[in-house]
């Protein structure tokens, strides 16, 4: 299995959609197969139809703000005192994440295919929410699919879908979480495909959607490279990017601009959801060694059981809350290009607790993960080189739970 | 020699009706009782559709994901649904089976061993809900060669190219999907409607036996006497999970109501 260079790895699939032979595909029902395929003719076309980037480009800018902030976090970098430390402030982006450039090019795409309706899964509930903001923008109706589970423990963002006009419609079947979210999101175009558009939250799902998600994501690491030049004259000569990873589409957006580069150059880390220290449940597919298995249409490495049937995950960060993991990043880690790992729920929290205390960012627990990692593994690094922490969603969100977990005071203050 | 599948559509024919197919989720609500469901009903039905449960399932309603979850709480795994199939095969008078489920217990049961399994144990057909052509077209031979029917799935939405190149790589049946739903869903579009693209199909494939399924329940299935054969699922379900809270045998139930489905297309 092998990496080409000089193409995009969205397009690096083969005839089927399958990477490296084996990962994504579309295994769907048959009723699905014609809008998927429309989905497919229309988004080749326009990925390459220069009107519809310079439309895509002026929501990007106007609307969503971009480019998101990157910044250096000096007491952090003092405080660790190894590599220097560094985030791009994707949480930045209008909604307070990096789900809107999605959620945003899936509304374009079917404002010109004439759909009325968008429908689409949440577990953070940014998906949902950004969904929600792009299609009042854009005069559609929106339906949201989300877990019992997440309802309860995202609120905020909750609040935000419904103030948008969204429909928010509780799932209660399997784990209540994530993954049911998508199954009823999924089941819900199957019945309404003629007159509903999908939008699938992450870079999962049948390959046209992995493609989409991937491909808008990358607007971070278009804004990144800029912003590398700028700072630096030139792309740093040690340069490592940490980047939670759930799903997988802010983290394969963190580094799409550079996969051609040198691992020894560019290195990519991604950090999974270990779940609660003492427990034997977690979301990290890539770190503990999943098996290949089908979830959501697409082939991936996916936490099962022997005959098959998905097992439920737990971590404290919903939008990590995922038994599988997006295609491409299956391939990147079987094409060793990214390396995988994974931070428990309390080395996420400590992760937030440290970030909060130097620097006047508040990341959610999603990317508090990735900072987790990063942490640790800064202050073994050389002061030349330059680590980038993803950080890429607000802290908002996770209020409640961090009041619980961290006591009151503590999160006021913050 | 006709294989089982086709000798019940023969049959069928002969008494001028429509085949009836059921679908039950094998191990719903035990392992035991779902052997007697399928034993029970085999009276009346033609071909018996055994679902075996996936609890990601994206094409399910949700009367047939109830008695999936029923089925998995209790402890259902691969192996316990081809001791059922045998046990049911060895009763008296069995009738065709199909199997019917996700890929992913398939793949991860390995494709080979499960058509081992499924030969073994007197699986006749196989539909797999969430793997459509041509992302079918090897293991589909390989059903093939084990004397395996693998019936193709078409839907509203499928092109006149697509029904032609699906129809062409299928087997001796084929199961169209009536609309554009989940299982379960009420019957949105018309029968007139659903017959006249059921003709279409069967215009350009005549020998193959073309089976209706989604939204046939007692209510609507005498609009479709006309077709090779006839598949209720959900409303089964329906009935076991009825049963069960009003603390009533599903057996005896099930097996009434599959009793005046059949009566109602004959």
């Amino acid at each position: 299995m092998k990496l080409k260079k000089g193409i995009p790895v969205i397009d690096q699939g083969d005839r089927l959609g399958f990477w490296g032979g084996k990962f994504g595909g579309n295994f769907v029902p048959e009723t699905l197969k014609k809008p998927i395929e429309d989905l497919e003719i229309q988004f080749n076309k326009l990925k390459k139809d220069k009107k519809f980037l310079i439309e895509r480009d002026r929501y990007f800018k106007n609307w969503i703000g971009s480019p998101t902030r990157f910044i250096k976090l000096h007491n952090l970098t003092k405080h660790i005192g190894g590599a220097q430390i560094w985030s791009k402030v994707v949480s930045d982006a209008n909604g307070g994440a990096h789900k809107i450039y999605n959620a945003t090019v899936h509304c374009l795409l079917a404002k010109r295919s004439g759909k009325k309706v968008i429908i689409g899964d949440t577990g953070a509930g940014y998906a949902g929410k950004m969904l929600s903001m792009a299609a009042k923008k854009f005069g559609l109706e929106c339906k949201i699919f989300m877990g019992a589970k997440d309802i309860k423990r995202q609120q905020p963002n909750v609040k935000a879908m419904k103030k948008n006009g969204a429909d928010v419609i509780p799932v209660y079947s399997g784990s209540q979480t994530l993954v049911d979210a998508v199954s009823e999101c999924m089941r819900y175009w199957v019945a309404n495909c003629d007159t509903t558009a999908m939008c699938v939250g992450s870079t999962v799902g049948p390959a046209i959607f992995v493609r989409i998600c991937g491909w808008s994501t990358s607007q971070i690491s278009r804004e990144l490279k800029l912003q590398l030049l700028n700072e630096f004259g030139a792309i740093p000569r040690k340069l490592k990017l940490y980047n939670c990873v759930g799903g997988g589409s802010s983290s394969f957006g963190f580094w799409n601009e550079f996969m051609d580069y040198d691992k020894k150059q560019i290195e990519f880390i991604g950090v999974e959801a270990g779940g609660p220290a003492k427990s034997k449940k977690h979301a990290a597919p890539l770190t503990y060694g999943s098996k290949i298995g089908i979830l959501h249409g697409a082939a991936q490495y996916v936490n099962q059981n022997d005959d098959g049937q998905i097992e439920e995950t737990e971590s404290i960060s919903a939008g990590l809350d995922y038994p599988g993991i997006s295609p491409l990043h299956c391939f990147l880690k079987d094409t060793k290009r990214a390396r995988y790992t994974a931070a428990s729920d309390e080395e996420a929290l400590k992760a937030y607790q440290i970030v909060t205390k130097y620097e006047d960012l508040r990341p959610s627990l999603e990317p508090s993960h990735a900072f987790s990692v990063a942490i640790k593994e800064a202050k073994k690094l050389s002061k030349d080189t330059i680590v980038v922490i993803n950080s890429c969603g607000d802290a908002y969100k996770d209020k409640k739970i961090l009041e619980r977990k961290l006591g009151k005071k503590y999160v006021k203050s913050n | 020699m006709l294989n089982p599948i086709s000798l019940a559509f023969k049959k069928a024919k002969f008494e001028k009706r429509p085949a009836l197919l059921t679908y039950t989720v094998a191990g719903d609500s035990s392992k035991k009782q779902s052997l007697e469901i399928l034993k029970s009903v085999s009276k009346y039905a033609d071909i018996l559709e055994v679902g075996f449960p996936h609890n990601t399932p994206v094409a399910d309603g949700g009367q047939i994901q109830t008695s999936s979850y029923r089925a998995i709480k209790n402890g259902i795994k691969m192996n316990d649904i081809f001791k059922i199939v045998k046990d049911f095969k060895i009763s008296k008078n069995s009738k065709p089976i199909i199997l019917m489920g996700y890929y992913n217990m398939i793949y991860q049961f390995g494709e080979n061993k499960f058509l081992k399994e499924c030969k073994k144990s007197g699986v006749n057909g196989l539909i797999v809900v969430d793997l459509p052509w041509p992302e079918n077209k090897i293991f589909s031979k390989k059903c093939k060669k084990s004397s395996i029917n693998f019936i193709q799935l078409l839907s509203p939405t499928t092109s006149y190219k697509r029904l032609k190149s699906i129809t062409k790589n299928s087997h001796d049946m084929i199961y169209y999907i009536s609309m554009l739903s989940t299982t379960g869903g009420k019957l949105k579009v018309s029968p007139k409607k659903i017959l006249q693209n059921y003709n279409k199909i069967k215009k350009i494939s005549p020998k193959k036996n073309c089976v209706i399924g989604f939204g046939i329940t007692e209510k609507t299935i005498s609009k479709f006497k006309n077709a090779d054969g006839l598949v209720v699922g959900s409303q089964i379900c329906k009935e076991i999970t009825r049963s069960l809270k009003n603390r009533q045998n599903p057996v005896i139930n099930v097996s009434k109501m599959v009793d005046k489905l059949k009566k109602k297309i004959t």
